[in-house]
């Protein structure tokens, strides 16, 4: 008996797909959007938990905990207060922990240049999947997916980026020479440019190196203290070659130098204890953070605004699924002589309640189709694309 | 046998009357009903397929009296055993020329099988709409859409025949094809054939007539 009355459903929704599928596809986004954004959430949360877990201890700038967390274990754009390179002596004078220095604050283009040294390879399990690690200042090794993005790999160079477009006197750009490509481990590093600490303070401009201006005595200026002032016709080179390496050179008290962050794997609890209290003192202009706690905090704020997104999308369902419902009750409407018609040829009540039922049900399950794939399109890719939106 | 005794109706909150002491219409006869628009044709019509209910009176098709039944039974006995072809034909739009014919069929029982589809496709050869079999109702002519509710009307063999200016659109032709199929089934399965029309021409090709302005007095 419901045989006919589907099947009149099924002739009317084919034979309007178009409006049939629009508002299954309407229903459908309305539906899936709350699936989705929980899939998202959960895939963030796994991709980023990892991260913070494994790093037991962070020292950075008194400020933002938050933004200290983003930028030295995700390599997010935050405006970071650097912390002096002698609080990296001082760590390793305690020998409390193996300290692992970290420089943020350059980028190649969209790519976070990251200034650290050999040990922070070892920490994150990063190793070299084409060419070699770098060997000298100016050279860099490419996380897997900035070389994969920009075809870039050993033997190519690369740019790092002005900082500040205006600023004459600012950073200039430095042609870097990519000496390795890393395997990919799936997180941060994967979208990063690596080089030596050294590196990220030639590109901060604490380092220099030109022309010899002992050869070029026409350039000289003047002479006082030590010091040579010269012209601005002695060349600045923004290459470290084999040929002019030799002219790089520092200025000014390395201890002083600025870092983002400092990375700190305690010896033991007992140490990893006697570093937060060290920490502890608002007085002292360094501030000690466990990525995990910091994380935690972050998710529970996350969950909360989750939390009221999903509100407002169920309201939003609510709202389809009443407006679903009238579009429903004004096409039935606008089909009475229909439904009459088939009432005087001697269809029952029955028949035609449930042929409306049916017409319901079909754009509810299509929507319902909808819905699924789109979440499961979401689940499958969700990892890729949180990778993406945290890169 | 199609018959009438006593039968009044009126609408509310109008003055139309109508009212039937005895009308009969044996099984294989047809009969007329003629009248000017707005007597009363289609109304009379609607009263005896059981679409209208009489304020009094019986409307009996065979042995059944459709005052007997409830809303329920009614449509479950006009499914099965009244042919309808409305005014404005009321087709379907969406459905094909062949699923507005079998729709009554797909309603009633286990639905159109090979033996019914078959009839139906001499039906249509029968109308001149064969071609059209897989159209859509809602991409036909006038003409062809009157031939299609015609079809509908006789694909499910049905004992009560009750037509409603069934060859308005016709031209002479085709209302002759039309015609002809009408008689041909009243005959030939001993059915009751009732017609509404004001075409005079047709009127020699009824034995029977009645008009309606007779029942509103």
């Amino acid at each position: 008996m419901s045989r006919a009355p589907f099947y009149l459903a099924w002739r009317y929704v084919c034979r309007h797909r178009l409006q049939s599928l629009m508002l299954a596809g309407a229903l459908a986004l309305v539906a899936a959007l709350p699936l989705c954004l929980r899939v998202l959430v959960q895939a963030t949360e796994s991709a980023m938990r990892d991260r913070a877990v494994s790093t037991p201890q962070l020292i950075g700038a008194r400020g933002s905990a938050l933004d200290l967390m983003l930028a030295a274990l995700y390599f997010k754009r935050q405006p970071l207060p650097p912390i002096p390179l002698k609080q990296v002596q001082e760590l390793r004078e305690s020998r409390l922990g193996k300290v692992i220095p970290l420089d943020v604050r350059f980028h190649a283009q969209e790519s976070p240049i990251v200034g650290t040294e050999i040990d922070y390879f070892a920490f994150r399990g990063l190793r070299v999947a084409s060419g070699q690690m770098m060997t000298r200042l100016g050279d860099c090794v490419l996380g897997a997916r900035v070389a994969h993005r920009r075809g870039l790999g050993p033997g190519d160079a690369l740019f790092s980026s002005q900082e500040q477009v205006f600023d004459m006197a600012g950073v200039y750009p430095l042609k870097m020479r990519i000496k390795g490509v890393l395997a990919a481990n799936g997180t941060s590093d994967d979208d990063a440019v690596f080089v030596d600490l050294k590196t990220a303070w030639l590109i901060q401009g604490l380092a220099h190196g030109h022309d010899d201006v002992a050869a070029t005595k026409d350039a000289v200026l003047k002479t006082e203290a030590g010091n040579t002032v010269a012209n601005a016709s002695v060349r600045m080179f923004n290459e470290v070659t084999e040929a002019n390496i030799n002219g790089f050179h520092f200025h000014g008290d390395q201890s002083l130098y600025e870092l983002s962050a400092i990375l700190v794997i305690p010896n033991d609890a007992k140490a990893e204890a006697l570093l937060a209290g060290r920490y502890l003192k608002s007085s002292s202009p360094a501030q000690l953070i466990r990525p995990s706690d910091e994380f935690d905090a972050l998710m529970t704020t996350l969950f909360q605004v989750q939390t009221l997104a999903l509100t407002v999308m169920a309201l939003t369902l609510l709202s389809a699924l009443v407006i679903s419902a009238l579009v429903f009750a004004l096409s039935f409407r606008l089909r009475r002589r229909e439904f009459a018609t088939l009432a005087d040829v001697g269809v029952s009540p029955w028949a035609l309640l449930m042929t409306k039922f049916f017409e319901i049900s079909l754009v509810g399950i299509v929507g319902l189709v909808i819905a699924a794939s789109l979440a499961l399109i979401v689940q499958m890719n969700a990892a890729t694309w949180v990778r993406y939106l945290l890169a | 046998m199609i018959s009438i005794t006593d039968l009044h109706f009126a609408y509310p909150g109008s003055s139309f009357r109508l009212r039937v002491e005895s009308l009969n219409v044996a099984t294989g006869q047809s009969l007329a009903l003629l009248g000017p628009s707005g007597v009363g044709k289609t109304t009379l019509l609607r009263l005896m397929t059981g679409l209208l209910q009489p304020s009094s009176g019986q409307v009996k098709l065979g042995d059944t009296s459709l005052g007997a039944l409830d809303e329920t039974a009614r449509r479950a006995f006009r499914l099965k055993e009244v042919g309808l072809v409305f005014q404005d034909f009321a087709l379907l739009d969406y459905l094909t020329v062949e699923e507005n014919i079998l729709l009554p069929q797909r309603f009633h029982g286990k639905g159109p099988n090979a033996a019914s589809i078959q009839q139906a496709r001499l039906l249509a050869e029968r109308l001149e709409i064969e071609k059209h079999w897989q159209k859509l109702a809602g991409q036909l002519s006038q003409g062809e859409r009157q031939r299609v509710a015609i079809a509908r009307a006789l694909a499910h063999r049905p004992r009560y025949l009750f037509t409603d200016e069934p060859t308005a659109s016709l031209d002479a032709t085709r209302r002759g094809v039309v015609m002809d199929l009408l008689r041909d089934y009243t005959q030939e399965n001993e059915a009751s054939l009732i017609m509404v029309t004001h075409d005079t021409e047709l009127i020699p090709l009824f034995p029977f007539h009645a008009r309606v302005e007779d029942f509103t007095k």
